[in-house]
């Protein structure tokens, strides 16, 4: 039963991981791409390392599954913001379909 | 010195977990180099350390964990829809909300929970205005106070019982 699980959540964590790389070249501009490599690698991520906690259990690499989890959800938006904010500082153009974009207005 | 003590005892717990089954050598090592990093850095964690001591406070966190955890299933499926749509239904834009946390480490906590919750990205906070810029992905309000409402209000009702 825990195995089952746990391979229930290595799979969605797998798909979602899958979906965020296909995010990552299907779309347009640099941040949308932050977002979907952000959002959907985190979440898959996150979730295959929970499925490996589960068939380990409390054990050694088991309690490591679990801290990586942590630090993953702690690093991973402050990486993002860090790259969506200096890409906007070097001048990146936001797509141009996009419909507003206050930061520069502001900034100026 | 509350701030130093309260550091030490969360890396020792850390290092417990990394080291994890601990034994007499691990737990000596554990002491000496968590005390040294709480004795050079403890007074950079916390400024306000009786805040550590009211319980309701971990209640609510605990019941943010889940709505933070919900939020992020939801955005999960809403962006890797929009990955798999043969048509890309993308809207982005940056807007503006504002947020009345003054904190450092509330601000923090509200920009990576922005982050990772539906079609939002927080690419820059402004602490003295109280401003948030957010990419949003699916542009539904250009008005700042609109948009305050929609991404900002249901975190920062429960982070202001956690931090403030």
């Amino acid at each position: 039963m825990r195995e089952l699980l746990s391979m229930v959540f290595i799979g969605i964590g797998l798909g979602f991981d899958l979906l965020g790389c296909l995010g990552l070249v299907r779309f347009p501009d640099v941040y949308n791409r932050l977002q979907a490599a952000t959002k959907c690698v985190t979440f898959g991520t996150c979730s295959i390392l929970f499925g490996t906690f589960l068939i380990l259990g409390f054990t050694s690499a088991g309690i490591k599954c679990l801290l990586a989890l942590v630090f993953i959800v702690l690093t991973s938006p402050t990486a993002s913001h860090a790259l969506a904010r200096a890409s906007h500082k070097a001048g990146v153009r936001l797509w141009e379909r996009s419909v507003c974009d206050e930061y520069s207005n502001s900034s100026k | 010195m509350r701030s130093k003590i309260i550091l030490f005892v969360l890396g020792f717990l850390v290092w417990c977990l990394l080291s994890w089954p601990t034994d007499g050598q691990h737990v000596l090592v554990g002491i000496v180099v968590s005390g040294l990093v709480a004795y050079f850095t403890g007074d950079l964690f916390t400024r306000r350390p009786h805040l550590f001591k009211h319980v309701t406070r971990y209640l609510w966190f605990f019941y943010y964990l889940l709505v933070f955890g919900w939020e992020c299933f939801k955005a999960n499926i809403d962006v890797a829809i929009r990955v798999i749509h043969p048509y890309k239904p993308l809207n982005p834009g940056i807007i503006k909300a504002t947020t009345s946390l003054k904190n450092d480490i509330a601000l923090t906590f509200l920009a990576n929970s922005i982050t990772l919750t539906p079609g939002t990205l927080t690419v820059d906070v402004d602490k003295a205005g109280g401003f948030l810029y957010v990419h949003w992905i699916d542009v539904k309000t250009k008005d700042t106070e609109k948009a305050t409402k929609i991404i900002v209000e249901r975190f920062e009702k429960i982070l202001r019982k956690i931090f403030e």
